[in-house]
């Protein structure tokens, strides 16, 4: 879309969008190009002179084990907070979506934790379960269980997981509540004629109908998870015990700024990019089909 | 009939009270962890190191709540308040003010290049700051930025997202106005100030929730930039507040400042719901 009425001139324009030019310019495009420069090099190990390696930075990369299991870690941690964060979110929108009075003071309530930011939210969660003063982690304790999200990987992940799932069931429920608000009365009603239960009318109508909201909510939650969470695994377990919450986006961090390998570092924000890349298309992608719905 | 189907629909009796009990549930479950923080800001550390901590707030508030503030672990929680004032609200306004004029440009101009421009702010979009941290820091590093409110707005302040939100609305502006002010012999910036950013205010407010939240909120930013503790944002100052080591966790006082940190976003979110939810639509749609 244009528009037919525009003002003339070339000067004024150009000075108007100078500024976040400039700042795209400088903020964007320049590390943006200097990370893919820095990724086919390697420093020696005084760092005084770089040498030229081509794709060397990203074979040692691919076939290293720890980055490889860092594909993963993230593949599971991004697919497992989507899940927490949308099903309880749906949940919460369906049952306030039943109710005639009260939902907007519900809708208060829930709306919190998404202004409570990531690294806090990891400290919360790391405060109820830490195993000196943890009160869950003591009443596990009670009950025969030994917590230790410590020592224990798999215990590690659950709790970056659910840390980070948390904040996020306010805005999915926020999107699934209005998407819900959005279906037509009368067609839940002929279902209703029909004689369709409310768990029926749900899986057969109102699911599908949610669709484009589901998707579209995966797509964004997957992003979160992958870019957003950096905080919730620096507080709680800074990628540990054993790199088993070693997400992408922490292990550029740990391997550029505490490990000072820039070329690796480099290299794998050139990888990250293309994810964000590739994730980005489908989230248009996605947008370009909606407007046909 | 219509009274029946109604009632099939919209439950009643049992059904509605199960609903309220769920949803009740739901709330007080999401709500555990702060309570417990808030708890935890109340009561003293012996208190918590012998666990299980007390369920109910204590005595110790003000002594938790002042020493925070005004003593803190490495800097007075005051301190990392105000930097962390001064990055959100430089961000929004910041964003706000280059998105809105970026957008009059592209959309009521004709110049060579708009185009490539306009890709350009585009592809911004697909590089988050945590994709190229090591780059970026060495550009601000570079510019002498480390440890100024500078370092900490700049790099941040370019978003595609607002420039595609104030394009849409701006297209949906009567072409009329426009024509009526080029008749008049109204300059453009004219044009834009008393008919443009007035009429864009709602939208404005909308972004202005969001983008402060955003800023707030951030986290690996901050703790790259800023090694002196007198710039710590309060969001990146919290984990700084952990010993290192063995030693205990001052858990009141790391409590009471998670809490505070909390406050200023919640009060965003909270008092301007309909606008907060209006931006979080507009913004990601």
């Amino acid at each position: 879309m244009e528009k037919r009425v525009t003002f003339r001139g070339w000067r004024l324009p150009l000075l108007l969008i100078a500024p976040q030019l400039i700042i795209s310019v400088v903020f964007f495009f320049y590390p943006a190009a200097q990370a893919i420069w820095q990724s086919l090099f390697i420093p020696d190990p005084f760092g005084l002179s770089m040498k030229f390696v081509g794709l060397g930075n990203f074979e040692f990369l691919l076939s290293d084990k720890f980055y490889r299991a860092s594909f993963v870690t993230t593949a599971i941690f991004s697919l497992l907070v989507t899940l927490c964060s949308m099903i309880p979110a749906l949940f919460l929108a369906v049952l306030a979506d039943r109710l005639i009075k009260g939902s907007g003071v519900y809708r208060t309530m829930l709306i919190w934790p998404y202004a409570v930011a990531p690294a806090i939210a990891g400290v919360l969660w790391l405060f109820m379960f830490n195993t000196r003063v943890g009160v869950v982690s003591w009443y596990l304790g009670q009950l025969g269980y030994d917590w230790n999200h410590v020592l224990n990987g798999g215990e590690a992940m659950g709790l970056v997981v659910v840390a980070s799932a948390w904040g996020r069931i306010s805005y999915n429920f926020l999107f699934f509540f209005a998407a819900l608000q959005a279906v037509p009365r009368s067609v839940i009603e002929a279902a209703a004629i029909d004689g369709a239960r409310f768990w029926r009318r749900f899986w057969t109508i109102v699911l599908p109908l949610l669709s484009p909201t589901t998707f579209f909510l995966l797509v964004v939650n997957i992003v979160y998870a992958f870019f957003e969470t950096f905080g919730v695994i620096h507080t709680i377990t800074a990628g540990g015990p054993q790199q088993t919450t070693t997400i992408l986006v922490y292990k550029v961090f740990s391997d550029g700024f505490v490990g000072q390998d820039l070329g690796s570092s480099a290299a794998q924000s050139v990888i990250l990019l293309f994810v964000v890349g590739m994730l980005t298309v489908v989230q248009f992608k996605f947008i370009e089909k909606r407007v046909h719905y | 009939m219509a009274r029946d189907v109604h009632g099939m629909v919209e439950k009643r009796g049992a059904g509605l009270w199960l609903t309220h009990v769920f949803m009740i549930l739901g709330v007080l479950v999401i709500f555990f962890p702060i309570w417990l923080a808030f708890v935890a800001s109340t009561v003293s550390q012996p208190e918590i190191v012998s666990p299980p901590m007390p369920i109910w707030p204590g005595d110790q508030f003000w002594e938790n709540y002042s020493k925070a503030l005004f003593s803190g672990v490495n800097v007075p929680v005051t301190t990392m308040l105000f930097n962390s004032m001064v990055m959100a609200i430089g961000i929004a306004v910041g964003k706000i003010i280059i998105s809105l004029l970026s957008a009059f440009a592209i959309v009521y101009f004709r110049f060579p290049g708009r185009n490539v421009f306009f890709w350009m702010i585009f592809i911004t979009l697909m590089l988050p700051v945590e994709v190229r941290i090591v780059p970026t820091f060495e550009v601000v590093a570079g510019f002498g930025m480390l440890n100024s409110y500078g370092g900490l707005i700049l790099p941040l302040i370019a978003s595609a997202t607002a420039t595609f939100l104030f394009r849409q609305f701006f297209l949906t502006i009567p072409d009329e106005l426009a024509e009526a002010a080029r008749v008049d012999g109204a300059r453009p910036m004219r044009f834009f100030w008393d008919i443009v950013v007035p009429m864009s205010r709602t939208n404005v407010a909308a972004l202005f929730v969001i983008l402060f939240i955003y800023g707030w909120n951030q986290y690996l930013w901050p703790l790259l930039i800023t090694t002196d503790p007198e710039m710590n944002t309060i969001v990146m100052g919290i984990k700084q507040m952990f010993p290192s080591g063995d030693d205990v966790a001052d858990w009141p006082v790391i409590m009471a400042t998670s809490i505070l940190a909390m406050i200023p976003p919640v009060i965003v979110v909270v008092s301007m719901q309909r606008l907060f939810i209006r931006g979080l639509v507009d913004s990601e749609k």
